[in-house]
């Protein structure tokens, strides 16, 4: 093969892509797909979101392979598109190898803030302090005492989230007892609604009355069973109170979409660096709306707004499981 | 009995049987609405069109070469090695104990070694399930897909508890050290003035591979032990008859296969991703069987069909960047390639047989 064949190539995909700006945005799914109604789909409907504003295109691609992570970041760079965002931790690795031969092109990547790169920004979201907020509501809502959490994959991000939640049901109750298990220790995890449905009976015959899922796809499962064995749940990441409304107490929300969406917006010029969402900035929170009104008491919200409200001003701190790899409200 | 001759056998079937996936194929982009010829052409293009289409071809392949030798060299002796899968994931853990603990000082010992460890981990993999066909007659092809499950289960506790560095959340090895780092086809040509894509993950181990075909055609049309192998997996009784003893050549079949098939991890591991990562064979044990059917267990048909579905993954992938075929469809594609070369071989070959005798009887 020769350089002349290789510039064809190039110049046969520049032509594919032409039609559209040249530094259009480019969205890439992690491995659990597009649609998985959690963590991938909130990253899609910012972009949805910034599409409909603004009237852009963006280039999207859900990956089959590990191998394709590396060559779906070169070839999008290599076509132009800025800036590149991605979605899962587990893209650290291979944009760390690929971001700096392409010193122009932007990155962002979600669920990582400890890459130190000038043109990358990581967009790392502090889930333990909507967690915590969610965990008071479970606290207040649960009439046994005992509430529950159901992890996907066991790994530090998911710890954190289940920390988080275990030291506000302890601000709320300190005599309350919680009840923790793992889906899984593989991505499939993330997308095992049967096994999260019988976590959630194993935990509802153990006492618990609220659960709360930070699963991705497994938690579909755990709202469902919830719903039909009476008791409440919480769900994660997007707003899925709309579920099963009535049932669902409320969402930590997770505002991917809002991490997409300002990256996108931001375009060519994306700031770098290294960016943490939390209860102060909007980027967790729990979710209130015409789904859960009923659930939530005048008393329930009043304590978790000032939770919400001292978090901010950083006169409340809540434990990062990530930190020391240790939680003082919950044994692993 | 009649026969077709030997080239409608080895050319004309499976070009028949690739085309008709590739009409149903274009059906099925038409159905979503998009236009096939313009996707074939992506896919031509972005596999074959230029060093960096080559480079992703060519690393799928090496994968797919190694695991349809494994496929075929069982076959041979009448074994479905179903364990592909398994034997390649044993096979990563083992070259990536080799690369991690060892301190390489070049890489040409380290892919050495590296090939070693693989194809001693993946060789004991197989090992297991092949004393249980011959000893005690459990049939390989339950135990080997058994043995994939209890692979998965393995790398799994090993990666999440044994070998994750601390605070990683990805269940993978930390990073190989630079000396193990295995020359890209890009290092390889830049010496004798050839321009190589430097971002295609292809790299030495596709050479090794290529050594690996002519080593298994060797092996069983040029050795005495090939010899005992195709002649037991033609008739085990007469095998037995003429001195062959049936546990030595299952054990030492399935070892090879086992071998062959963790030695993929030299690619994938080393070459491609240099470190473990919890799906790194993403089933490319599997492709192995469509390679060996299709290939018709001979070297050089499996070289051709792992370049066929080295072209499939690397098209695909093209497909899935640049147009918005969901990759759902792309799998269909590819699932439509095996189904019609592997498991619907006799849907063309008995029309076709019954053509040749009927074309011969009218010459007569």
């Amino acid at each position: 093969m020769t350089l002349m064949k290789s510039l064809m190539g190039a110049a046969a995909t520049i032509a594919l892509t032409a039609g559209a700006a040249l530094a259009e945005p480019a969205l890439i799914f992690d491995l659990g797909g597009k649609f998985d109604k959690s963590f991938n789909e909130a990253a899609f409907a910012g972009a949805q979101r910034w599409a409909e504003e603004t009237g852009g295109t963006f280039r999207e691609v859900e990956l089959q392979s590990e191998a394709q992570r590396e060559q779906a970041l070169r070839r999008f760079a290599e076509a132009g598109s800025n800036p590149i965002v991605m979605a899962g931790f587990a893209f650290s690795d291979a944009l760390s190898q690929v971001a700096p031969d392409y010193p122009d092109t932007k990155f962002a990547v979600i669920d990582v803030d400890w890459l130190d790169l000038p043109n990358v920004r990581g967009i790392g979201f502090q889930e333990h302090e909507g967690s915590y907020l969610v965990g008071m509501m479970a606290a207040l809502a649960s009439e046994t005492g005992t509430v529950g959490f159901i992890g996907g994959m066991d790994i530090p991000l998911i710890r954190k989230f289940a920390c988080g939640y275990a030291q506000g049901v302890m601000a709320a109750n300190p005599d309350a007892k919680i009840i923790s298990n793992m889906t899984g220790t593989t991505p499939a995890a993330w997308n095992d609604p049967v096994k999260g449905s019988e976590l959630t009976k194993a935990q509802i015959s153990q006492g618990a009355d609220v659960v709360y899922a930070a699963a991705g796809g497994t938690g579909v499962g755990v709202l469902q069973t919830a719903a039909d064995e009476g008791i409440l749940s919480i769900g994660v990441d997007s707003n899925q109170n709309h579920l099963h409304p009535g049932k669902v107490l409320t969402s930590m929300m997770k505002r991917v979409d809002n991490a997409v969406f300002d990256a996108f917006t931001q375009g060519e010029n994306l700031e770098s660096g290294n960016f943490h969402m939390g209860v102060a900035n909007g980027g967790v929170g729990y979710a209130l709306d015409e789904h859960n009104a009923a659930l939530v008491s005048v008393e329930m919200k009043a304590a978790v707004d000032a939770a919400s409200a001292k978090i901010a001003s950083g006169e409340l701190v809540v434990h990062n499981y990530m930190s020391d790899d240790s939680c003082p409200a919950l044994k692993f | 009995m009649e026969k077709m001759p030997k080239w409608a056998d080895v050319v004309l079937i499976p070009l028949i049987s690739l085309l008709l996936a590739a009409a149903i194929s274009a059906l099925v982009i038409l159905a979503i609405g998009e236009d096939p010829v313009a996707a074939v052409k992506l896919m031509v293009d972005g596999a074959l069109g230029s060093t960096y289409g080559w480079g992703y071809t060519l690393y799928y392949a090496t994968n797919f070469l190694f695991t349809g030798l494994a496929v075929s060299v069982a076959f041979h002796a009448r074994m479905f090695n179903i364990g592909g899968e398994g034997q390649a994931m044993l096979g990563g853990l083992g070259a990536a104990l080799v690369c991690l603990y060892i301190p390489w000082p070049h890489w040409s010992m380290a892919l050495a070694g590296g090939a070693i460890g693989a194809a001693i981990f993946g060789a004991a993999w197989a090992a297991i399930p092949a004393y249980l066909q011959a000893k005690r007659g459990s049939h390989i092809v339950i135990t080997t897909i058994m043995f994939n499950f209890i692979a998965a289960a393995v790398l799994n506790y090993v990666l999440v508890n044994v070998l994750r560095p601390a605070g990683s959340m990805d269940p993978a090895t930390a990073r190989f050290p630079d000396a193990v780092h295995l020359p890209t086809l890009h290092e390889l040509l830049a010496p004798l003035g050839i321009e190589f894509s430097k971002a295609a993950p292809a790299n030495v181990s596709f050479l090794v591979a290529l050594a690996a075909c002519v080593f298994v055609w060797l092996l069983i049309w040029r050795t005495k032990l090939g010899y005992e192998i195709r002649a037991y997996g033609k008739s085990e009784q007469g095998a037995l008859y003429a001195g062959i003893s049936p546990f030595k050549i299952t054990m030492i079949a399935m070892l090879l296969s086992g071998a062959l098939a963790g030695m993929m991890a030299i690619n994938n591991v080393m070459g491609e991703a240099e470190r473990l990562v919890l799906n790194s064979t993403e089933g490319a044990g599997f492709i192995g069987i469509a390679v060996a059917l299709m290939g018709r267990s001979h070297p050089f048909g499996v070289f051709l069909a792992a370049i066929l579905f080295g072209f499939l993954y690397q098209g695909g992938a093209e497909l899935a960047l640049w147009t918005k075929i969901p990759r759902e469809m792309i799998v269909v594609i590819q699932a439509l390639v095996i189904l019609f070369t592997g498991a619907l071989d006799n849907m063309v070959r008995m029309p076709l047989e019954k053509i040749f005798i009927a074309f011969r009887k009218g010459k007569a």
